[in-house]
C-alpha cells in the first residue's frame, strides 16, 4: 500500500511534520512505513521562468540562446529544447541547483545531477530549462508535459516562484506494510484516519453529498445475487449521457503518484475510488448488458471467458462470476469482460460496488491465475458497508468532473447487514494485561480517536464495521497500547514461580556429541531436510530398499526438494563433495540433522524422525579414526559396556570389505565404512572418504551422565605378551572376545601391540601380539593365578586355528 | 694413626677436587668410603690401637669420614649443577617454530548463536524442548488461530505433505503441544527447523531456524514482555543495546509486537548494516491469544502469558557478519572454520 503525503493532507490538512518524522510516528503506532520517497529530495533552486527572447546559437543548428526572467533578473540559458518559443514560462534550475536526473524517462540519478554556470558550444548558459523528467517525475504524472522537451506552465503562472511548489513536487510517497488484520488501511482513508490519531489532529474524511437525478436506478437495472455466502452485497448505479475525457489533473496526479497510470476520467474515477475507500469498483457498459439485469452466480466447470484484456480464462464450478440475462460479463472481484467492457463511445454506464467472500475470490484468482488489483483487495475480506460509500463517492466524482450524468438511486443487494462489534471493556484488565495504570477516560479518548464509542450503559466499546479486527478485551488493549506507546510501557520480569531452566536428555547427548566430533577435528555442516528421489540411486540402493520409502511433499520447490531424507548420507557426501572441488585438503564434517521415516505411506500419522550424528571425512586418517571417534564419544556418554563391530553389513553405498555395523549389547547403533569407490563417483569425491553414522534415538537408551569412582588401584598388575601366527580370516574381534572370554575376573585390559602380515609370516596368515594385563583389587597375584588363566586363553586361541609364535 | 688419617683426608680431598665428571666422584668414594675402601681399612686396624686410644680413633675416622663425605656432596652438587646449566644451554629451541595443533573442529555459526539464545533463557528458568518438523495442519496453524482459509495457509508458504501433515513453517506448534501437556506455569524455549516455500537465494533458504519463546503463568504482562526481551537483547548484543517495540500482527498473539534492537554495529548511528535506519528487526512476540489458550484448555481468565519467536539464521548472519545465506548449508570447510 502506497500513499502520497499530499494524498493523506487532503484529509488530515494539519498535518506538519517531515516525511521522517511521519514515518517514525506512523510505525510506532503500528501503521507501518517500510520506507518513502521524497519527490523533491534532489530538487534545488530551481524557479518559474519565462523566455523573452530567442536567438540562433551562432555555432551550433540545434541548439538555441533564450533570454529568460527567473523573477530576480535575466539569465541566459542555451538549450537544444525543440519545444521553447518566447513567452514561455518553464522550470529553470538556477547556477548551483539540483536535478533529479536526465531530460529521457527512467534517467534518474542517486543524489541528483549538479547544474553549474558554463559555456555550451561557446556561448555562456546560466542555468537550464527542465523537463518533467529532469524534475524526477513523469508524464504519467503530469500528462500535459510534452513527450520530449521542456515542461510549460499555464500562463498565469508566477515568475520568479518556486516551481517545484507550483507542481505539487514539495511531496513525499510512502510504502505501508500493512497487517493482514487492518484490511481498513488498505486505502487512503484508513491510513488517514490512523495518522490523524497518531498526531492527534483532525480527520476529515470526504462528504459525500445526495447525488443523482429524478430517475431511479432500479429501471435500468436488475440484480439478483445466487450465491449469497459469496456476495454478501451487491451495489449498483448508473450514470448516463458519459462523457469520456481525461481526468483532472489532481486525480491523474494523485493516482500516478501511488503507481497507477491515468487512463480517462471513468476508469480513473473506479481506480481512485479504489484506492481512496480501498473498495474496488467495476464498470460496465450498460448497452452490453443483456436483459438489462445482473445475476451473481457461480460458473459451471469448463466454462471458458474472456477478461478484458483479451485473454481466455478457464472456470470452474467456485468461481464466481457476474452474469447479465444471456451470457457471464465479469469474473465476480477479479476482472471484467471483454464482452462489456467500457469503450470511448459508451453512452451509459453500469457502476458495480460489491462485496465478495475474501477466500472465494484468493482461491479464484489462484485458479484462474489472474491476481489483480481489485482482487488483491477482495481477498482481504472487505467490509460490506463501504461499498455503498464507494460507490456513492464515485457518483460524487462524476457529477463533479461532469463526466456523465447519475441516475438516481441505487440498487443493492443486501440481506445481512453488518452491525458494529460490541467489546466488553475493563480497563482494569487491560491494565493488568499491559502492566500499566491508564486512566479510564484516557483509554476511552484513545478509542475516540479511532471513531470507536464508548456505550456508557453497557460499558462496550462499539467497532465501526470496518475494524473488522476488534473482538476481544485483548483487541482493545492492543488499541490502548499502540496510541499510549509501546515504548512508555514499563519493562518488568514475570515473577511468580521460579522454574528450572534445562535442556532435555536428548539435547545433553547431542551437545557431547558436538563436543567430541570437534575434539576430534569435525566442523558442523548443516544439510537440506528434503532431497532429490535421485540420491537413492546415486547411494545404489536396491530398488527394493525400505530407505526408498520416503515421504513426497505435494509442493516442492522442485524436484531437487521434493522427498524427505531418509538416510543422512546425501548430505554428507555432497558436502565433501563441495569441499572436494573446491579444493579444501583434509575435510572432516559432522552432521546432527533428522531422517523421516514414514510408519506407513502415503501418510496418516506423523513419520518417526530420528536424529542421526552423521560424520564425513576425507584426507589424513582412515576407517580408525572414524571408528575412534565413534568409541570416543561413546565413552564420554557412559557407553562403556561392550559394542561390537560387524564387519558383513551389506550397505550397498559402503565399500564391500570396509564397513561395519556398530552394535551396542547386540543392538544395531548406527554404521561406518569407506564409500563405495562408485558412489564417491556419482559425487564426484575423486578420494577415499568415510562416514559414521549413529542413529541418536538408539543410542538415548544407552546413553547416561551418571559416574561412579570404583578406586584406583593399588596391587600390581601382572602382564603377559602373548604373539600369535592367526589365519587371515580370522579377525581381531575374535581375539579380543576370546580374551574376554576366558580372561577371568583379574583380567584388567589388553591391547593390540603388535599386527604383521608379509615376508616372515607364512601365506595365508598375520602376526598378530597381544599384552594381556591382570590385576587383583585385593591382593597381590601370584604366579598360578595367571598361569592358571593364560592357559585356559591359549586353548581358546587354540580352537580358533591360531598357534603361538615360537 | 693420626698422621694416617690426615694423610687419607687429603689424598681423598685432592681426589675429589680433580673429578671432573660424577663417575669419578663416585670412585672416590669407594676409594676412600667404600667397603673395601681406605676408611673402613684403618677402622679394620682398630683392633691393633690400645683399647684406651680406641674411642679417640673412633671418632678421628668419623670425623674424616664426615670431612670427606661433606666436601664430596658439595662437590658432587656443584658439578651436577654445572651438567644441567650446560645442558639447558644446548636445549634451547626455537620457540616460534610452527604448533603442533590437535586440529580441533568447529561449530556451525547456527549453533553458536542457538547455544547463546539457549545460555540466555535457561540463565531465566526456562526449558529448552522440541517439536516435530513434520507437523500436523492443527498444531501449527489451527491451534495457533489460524483457520483454515487464512491467506498465511496458502499453499505459496507452506510445504504440505498432504492436507492434514505439512512441514511446519514455525516452531509455534511447540507453544500448542507444551500448553496442552497441561503443566503450568510454563516457561520454555523451542529451537528447530522450519520448512517456507522460498527459493534459495542470498537471503532466504527453504530451510532455516527459529527459536520459539512461550512463558504462561498468573498476571504475566506486556511489561513483563519487554523487560525480558529487553535482557535477552542485552545478553545477546551487549549491554548498551536498545529495544523498540512496534506494534504488528500475529494471529496468535494480541497485543502484537515486532522488536527492533539499536544497531551493534554502529550503536544506532545508521549504518550499511542497518540500512542507516540504527535499527535492526530481530523478532515478533506478542501476549498469547486468549483464544489459542482456550484451545489448549488452559483457562484465559486464570492465566496469560507470552510468546516470541526469533530467526536464527537472522542472528547468526547479523551477529557474524555473514552476507550469503548460501553459505550456512554450503558446508565449505574455510567458512565454518572462521567460527
Amino acid at each position: 500500500m502506497n500513499t502520497s503525503l499530499s494524498w493523506i493532507k487532503a484529509y488530515v490538512p494539519d498535518l506538519d511534520m517531515t516525511a521522517q518524522e511521519y514515518t517514525d510516528a506512523m510505525t510506532l503506532s503500528g501503521t507501518k512505513v517500510e520506507g518513502f520517497e521524497e519527490t523533491d529530495a534532489d530538487l534545488e533552486k530551481i524557479v518559474i521562468g519565462q523566455i523573452e527572447k530567442i536567438e540562433r546559437h551562432p555555432d551550433a543548428d540545434k541548439l538555441v540562446v533564450c533570454q529568460v526572467n527567473v523573477g530576480t533578473g535575466g539569465i541566459q540559458i542555451v538549450t537544444g529544447a525543440p519545444n521553447v518559443y518566447e513567452g514561455a514560462k518553464v522550470p529553470v534550475v538556477l547556477d548551483g541547483g539540483r536535478v533529479a536526473g536526465g531530460h529521457e524517462p527512467g534517467q534518474r540519478v542517486e543524489g541528483g545531477i549538479q547544474i553549474k554556470k558554463g559555456k555550451l558550444r561557446g556561448i555562456e548558459s546560466d542555468g537550464m530549462m527542465c523537463s518533467i523528467e529532469e524534475l524526477g517525475s513523469n508524464r504519467d504524472m503530469y500528462p500535459e508535459a510534452p513527450e520530449h522537451g521542456i515542461y510549460i506552465f499555464p500562463e498565469d503562472a508566477e515568475v520568479g516562484a518556486d516551481a517545484v511548489e507550483a507542481l505539487g513536487l514539495h511531496d513525499a510517497v510512502f510504502e505501508y506494510e500493512v497487517t493482514s488484520n487492518r484490511v481498513d488501511c488498505y486505502s487512503v482513508i484508513g491510513i488517514a484516519r490512523e495518522a490523524a490519531a497518531t498526531f492527534g489532529k483532525k480527520f476529515v474524511p470526504p462528504v459525500v453529498a445526495e447525488t443523482g437525478n429524478g430517475e431511479d436506478a432500479a429501471d435500468y437495472i436488475q440484480v439478483s445475487v445466487e450465491n449469497k455466502e459469496l456476495c454478501p452485497r451487491y451495489c449498483a448505479r448508473v450514470v448516463k449521457n458519459i462523457k469520456i475525457a481525461p481526468s483532472p489533473k489532481w486525480m491523474q496526479r494523485r493516482l500516478a503518484s501511488v503507481g497507477i497510470r491515468p487512463i480517462n476520467n471513468l476508469v480513473d474515477i473506479t481506480n481512485y475510488v479504489m484506492e481512496e475507500y480501498g473498495q474496488p469498483m467495476h464498470a460496465y457498459d450498460l448497452d452490453t448488458i443483456a436483459g438489462r439485469q445482473i445475476i451473481v452466480k457461480t460458473a459451471a466447470d469448463g466454462d471458458v471467458f474472456t477478461t478484458l484484456d483479451g485473454q481466455e480464462r478457464k472456470l470452474d464450478k467456485d468461481v464466481l462470476m457476474i452474469c447479465d440475462g444471456e451470457k457471464e460479463v465479469g469474473i465476480a472481484g477479479i476482472m471484467g469482460g471483454e464482452n462489456s467492457m467500457i469503450t470511448d463511445d459508451v453512452k451509459t454506464v453500469l457502476f458495480e460496488a460489491a462485496c465478495f467472500d475474501g477466500v472465494n475470490i484468493r482461491k479464484s484468482a489462484k485458479r484462474v491465475g489472474l491476481r489483480t488489483d481489485a482482487s488483491s483487495k477482495f481477498e482481504k475480506g472487505l467490509d460490506p458497508n463501504n461499498a455503498k460509500a464507494a460507490i456513492d463517492r464515485a457518483c460524487q466524482l462524476v457529477e463533479e468532473m461532469g463526466a456523465g450524468e447519475v441516475v438516481g438511486g441505487m440498487v443493492d443487494v443486501y440481506d445481512e447487514v453488518r452491525e458494529p462489534a460490541r467489546v466488553a471493556f475493563d480497563e482494569k484488565k487491560i491494565n493488568r494485561m499491559l502492566g500499566t495504570d491508564i486512566s479510564k477516560e484516557q483509554m476511552i479518548a484513545y478509542f475516540e480517536k479511532l471513531d470507536l464509542t464508548y456505550d456508557e450503559v453497557t460499558n462496550e466499546v462499539i467497532a465501526p464495521t470496518f475494524r473488522q479486527d476488534l473482538h476481544c478485551l485483548a483487541d482493545l488493549a492492543e488499541e490502548v497500547a499502540r496510541f499510549y506507546g509501546y515504548d512508555n510501557i514499563p519493562t518488568t520480569l514475570p515473577d511468580g514461580e521460579a522454574t528450572t531452566g534445562k535442556m532435555t536428555f536428548k539435547l545433553r547427548v547431542e551437545q557431547v556429541a558436538r563436543d567430541i566430533a570437534e575434539f576430534c577435528g569435525f566442523s558442523q555442516g548443516m544439510s537440506y531436510s528434503f532431497e532429490s528421489p535421485k540420491v537413492f540411486d546415486k547411494l545404489l540402493l536396491p530398488k527394493d530398499s525400505p530407505l526408498r520409502e520416503a515421504i513426497e511433499i505435494m509442493n516442492p520447490l522442485g524436484e531437487d526438494y521434493s522427498v524427505m531424507r531418509t538416510i543422512s548420507l546425501n548430505g554428507m557426501l555432497s558436502s565433501l563433495a563441495t569441499n572436494f572441488n573446491r579444493r579444501n585438503k583434509n575435510v572432516r564434517l559432522y552432521e546432527l540433522g533428522n531422517v523421516y521415516l514414514p510408519k506407513s505411506l502415503p501418510l496418516s500419522e506423523l513419520p518417526d524422525e530420528r536424529m542421526q550424528f552423521t560424520l564425513g571425512m576425507y584426507g589424513d586418517g582412515d576407517f580408525f579414526s572414524m571408528k575412534g571417534v565413534v568409541e570416543e564419544f561413546f565413552e564420554k556418554i557412559g557407553m562403556k559396556g561392550r559394542r561390537t563391530y560387524e564387519p558383513k553389513a551389506d550397505r550397498p553405498y559402503l565399500h564391500p570389505g570396509r564397513q561395519a555395523d556398530i552394535l551396542y549389547d547386540g543392538k544395531l547403533l548406527g554404521y561406518l565404512g569407506e564409500v563405495h569407490p562408485q558412489v564417491a563417483d556419482n559425487y564426484g569425491i575423486g578420494t577415499r572418504s568415510y562416514v559414521a553414522v549413529l542413529d541418536m534415538p538408539s543410542i538415548l537408551g544407552y546413553a547416561t551422565f551418571d559416574r561412579k569412582y570404583c578406586g584406583i588401584a593399588r596391587y600390581p598388575a601382572v602382564s603377559r605378551d602373548i604373539s600369535m601366527v592367526v589365519p587371515k580370516g580370522v579377525l581381531v574381534g575374535q581375539i579380543e572376545s576370546m580374551l574376554l572370554q576366558r580372561g577371568g575376573k583379574y583380567l584388567e585390559s589388553f591391547e593390540l601391540f603388535d599386527l604383521y602380515e608379509g615376508a616372515q609370516i607364512q601365506e595365508g596368515f598375520k602376526s598378530v601380539a597381544y599384552s594381556v594385563v591382570f590385576r587383583a583389587p585385593d591382593k597381590t597375584l601370584e604366579e598360578a593365578d595367571v598361569t592358571a588363566v593364560m592357559k585356559k586363553i591359549l586353548n581358546g586361541l587354540e580352537s580358533l586355528g591360531i598357534k603361538l609364535r615360537e | 694413626m693420626k698422621d694416617r688419617l690426615e694423610q687419607i683426608k687429603k689424598e681423598a680431598i685432592e681426589a675429589i677436587r680433580v673429578s671432573d665428571v660424577p663417575e669419578k666422584l663416585n670412585d672416590v668414594r669407594v676409594r676412600f668410603l667404600g667397603k673395601k675402601g681406605e676408611l673402613t681399612a684403618v677402622l679394620k686396624g682398630m683392633k691393633d690401637v690400645a683399647p684406651e686410644e680406641r674411642p679417640k680413633v673412633g671418632q678421628m675416622v668419623n670425623e674424616t669420614r664426615a670431612a670427606i663425605e661433606q666436601f664430596l656432596e658439595e662437590t658432587k652438587t656443584k658439578m651436577e649443577r654445572a651438567i644441567r646449566e650446560e645442558r639447558l644451554k644446548k636445549e634451547v629451541i626455537d620457540v616460534t617454530l610452527p604448533a603442533k595443533k590437535n586440529n580441533v573442529g568447529h561449530r556451525h555459526p547456527n549453533t553458536i548463536a542457538l547455544e547463546e539464545v539457549e545460555r540466555i533463557f535457561v540463565g531465566m528458568g526456562y526449558e529448552v524442548v522440541e517439536g516435530p518438523e513434520v507437523e500436523y495442519d492443527e498444531y501449527n496453524f489451527e491451534k495457533l488461530n489460524i483457520p483454515a482459509d487464512h491467506p498465511a495457509k496458502d499453499e505459496q508458504d507452506t510445504f504440505y505433505i498432504n492436507k492434514e501433515i505439512l512441514l511446519r513453517t514455525q516452531t509455534s506448534p511447540v507453544q500448542a503441544r507444551v500448553m496442552e501437556q497441561g503443566k503450568l506455569p510454563i516457561r520454555m524455549i523451542a529451537p528447530g527447523r522450519v520448512f517456507r516455500s522460498d527459493e534459495v537465494d542470498a537471503t532466504h533458504s527453504p530451510s532455516f531456524h527459529q527459536i520459539e519463546g512461550l512463558v504462561i503463568d498468573k498476571d504475566i504482562s506486556f511489561a513483563d514482555l519487554k523487560g525480558t526481551l529487553e535482557v535477552f537483547a542485552k545478553e545477546l548484543f551487549g549491554p548498551e543495546t536498545k529495544t523498540k517495540f512496534r506494534p504488528h500482527h500475529f494471529p496468535f498473539t494480541e497485543p502484537s509486537a515486532e522488536v527492533d534492537v539499536s544497531c551493534f554495529k554502529c550503536g544506532g548511528k545508521g549504518c550499511r548494516f542497518c540500512k542507516g535506519s540504527g535499527w535492526i528487526e530481530i523478532l515478533g512476540c506478542g501476549m498469547v491469544h486468549p483464544h489459542v489458550l482456550e484451545m489448549c484448555g488452559i483457562d484465559p481468565e486464570e492465566y496469560n502469558g507470552f510468546a516470541f519467536g526469533v530467526g536464527l539464521e537472522r542472528i547468526a548472519l547479523l551477529k557474524y557478519e555473514i552476507d550469503d545465506m548460501r553459505l550456512l548449508y554450503e558446508n565449505d570447510i574455510r567458512f565454518l572454520k572462521q567460527f
